[in-house]
């Protein structure tokens, strides 16, 4: 059994004259240990997913199990204790403004029944951590975002949770900082094997986190695969436009501009591995007579696996750009014809 | 004008140490059992907590009720309760009474906003550690609602301030009564002058002490 089971889930919020379901019939299984990441757009209902998990959000069908432990219909206590083993990143921090980053960590361990005269020595531990120990007596507003998100992190980790769940946990921090939180939260998972569910919006933090991972859109799960297999060979259509935006070759205007006056095509390739593409592209050439200019190319490593990005330009008579095109189809894992 | 004097020197100490007898205690325990009703109708209108609209309404409904009461009304309709737990109505504990049941109401829609005014992400937060219910209004809920409930409490003093007065006409003294029969009733507008004076300096320095306070316990 998984560690988190997540079976034909539905939410559905009602608002005077209308129901909205933000939760559509969802089914998910999340293994320990392993970082499973959530994404979509805003109002793709993946918040409210996540907040199944440790009942924050009750299910209106279907139900959760964590650690055998039925959520959905757990009594009051039980739930508390499922809580306390499960840590709670929050986009916004949350932290209590009126109290100190102390008082902050110490709440959370009071909650878990963690002994009064052994919680500032768990306090100091929890925050050096984090790499905030000289900050104990501050106030949140006295800190930066990524300060605050380590905070969020210690008080998170407070009871040796077996599981981290994270809303859009680095959304509100600049690319730097939130870099920094997704390297704190790989480690806290390589290291103490904490099984994180991971919501965002950004591909950034998915290329760099997840193992696996669900796409969800309207409230429903579309796609379900790896991390890598997610950006190198995307199913669903919203994972195409997801991973599109991200790994999509940009061509500048002026370069658009002067291709419109060359007949031929623009395509976009993607392909596994680290090897080069340039043995097909000649023999694609050779073959079919056409011209073939690389217009740009990159390497992203996902899950320390390649996956190469290249635009390239095909000119020559429209049957052999065709039949190049075709070839290409056969040859390459993604092919994408772009209109200029 | 000596006889203005003489009339304050004899009956200014009585009146305003009346006027802060029926003012605070009815003060303090509006603040004490406004909170635990504001904290109640909060607890059954949060989702995260108990989400029962028909608690909150039966109970917001007893509140606006007592609260649509217009205060000189009430006064004179808990004359009876004022007797039975007071003895006589028509004292300064009488009329704490009345200003009593004012002001639980009053507080109580107060508070209830201040906690609903703290933040829902934070109070999820609490919520997601599995904390109690108890430990969440110590450690979360009250300090990060406590200096809007000073803020309520000033505004639940100042109102009382006016309403001791009025409860100061049927009897219960207090720089009210003193201002009516005297100023008022015996044309001596030097001893009105004078009280109203004292009320506008006392209601300063009360908002200023207040807003001071909730300043102190503001950290953001």
């Amino acid at each position: 059994m998984s560690q988190i089971e997540i079976n034909d889930v539905s939410v559905v919020f009602k608002d005077h004259a209308q129901a909205i379901k933000a939760v559509s019939n969802v089914s998910l299984s999340i293994e320990k240990a392993e970082v499973f990441g959530i994404v979509g757009l805003s109002g793709a209902g993946k918040s409210t997913l996540v907040r199944t998990i440790n009942g924050l959000q009750k299910p209106t069908s279907g139900h959760v199990i964590v650690d055998g432990v039925n959520i959905t219909q757990a009594s009051k206590k039980r739930l508390a204790q499922a809580r306390q083993k499960m840590g709670f990143i929050f986009q916004n921090f949350n932290l209590v403004a009126n109290r100190t980053i102390a008082q902050n960590i110490a709440f959370a361990l009071t909650a878990g029944g963690y002994p009064k005269e052994k919680q500032a020595d768990r306090i100091n531990e929890l925050l050096g951590l984090v790499g905030l120990a000289d900050r104990l007596d501050n106030y949140p507003g006295q800190l930066s975002g990524g300060q605050k998100q380590r905070v969020g992190i210690a008080r998170a980790l407070a009871n040796d949770p077996d599981i981290l769940l994270c809303d859009e946990a680095t959304s509100a921090l600049d690319t730097e900082t939130a870099e920094e939180i997704v390297e704190i939260l790989k480690d806290i998972n390589e290291r103490l094997h904490i099984t994180i569910v991971f919501i965002t919006h950004q591909l950034e933090v998915a290329k760099r986190l997840f193992d696996r991972v669900a796409v969800m859109e309207d409230g429903k799960v579309v796609e379900q695969t790896t991390a890598y297999d997610l950006f190198a060979d995307p199913q669903s259509a919203m994972s195409q436009r997801l991973v599109g935006r991200f790994l999509d070759t940009e061509v500048p205007d002026e370069v658009r501009f002067k291709l419109r006056k060359t007949p031929g095509q623009l395509l976009s390739l993607r392909y596994r591995g680290e090897d080069s593409l340039d043995p097909i592209i000649t023999k694609i050439a050779t073959e079919t007579g056409v011209d073939v200019n690389i217009l740009q190319g990159r390497i992203e490593y996902i899950q320390s696996r390649a996956i190469g990005v290249l635009a390239v330009f095909v000119t020559g008579e429209d049957s052999a750009v065709q039949q190049a095109i075709t070839q290409f189809k056969a040859q390459v894992d993604y092919v994408r014809a772009v209109t200029l | 004008m000596s006889e203005t004097i003489q009339i304050l020197q004899q009956n200014l100490g009585q009146a305003l140490w009346e006027t802060a007898e029926m003012v605070l205690i009815s003060g303090i325990i509006g603040v004490v059992l406004g909170t635990l009703f504001g904290i109640f109708l909060y607890y059954f209108s949060n989702p995260l907590f108990s989400y029962k609209p028909w608690v909150n309404a039966t109970v917001g409904f007893i509140v606006n009720a007592i609260r649509s009461f217009p205060f000189l009304i009430l006064m004179v309709v808990l004359i009876p309760l004022a007797r039975v737990l007071a003895g006589d109505p028509y004292t300064p504990m009488g009329g704490t009474v009345s200003l009593s049941i004012a002001a639980i109401p009053f507080y109580a829609r107060l508070a209830e906003g201040s906690f609903t005014d703290v933040d829902q992400g934070v109070v999820e937060a609490a919520c997601a550690t599995g904390a109690s219910f108890g430990l969440i209004f110590r450690q979360v809920l009250f300090p990060e609602a406590l200096p809007s409930l000073i803020r309520g409490f000033v505004l639940t003093l100042i109102s009382l301030l006016g309403y001791s007065a009025m409860v100061g006409t049927i009897g219960a003294g207090g720089v009210g009564n003193l201002a009516i029969q005297f100023g008022y009733n015996r044309y001596e507008t030097g001893v009105l002058i004078v009280v109203i004076v004292i009320l506008v300096v006392i209601v300063q320095v009360v908002q200023w002490l207040g807003d001071k306070l909730a300043s102190h316990f503001t950290r953001a």
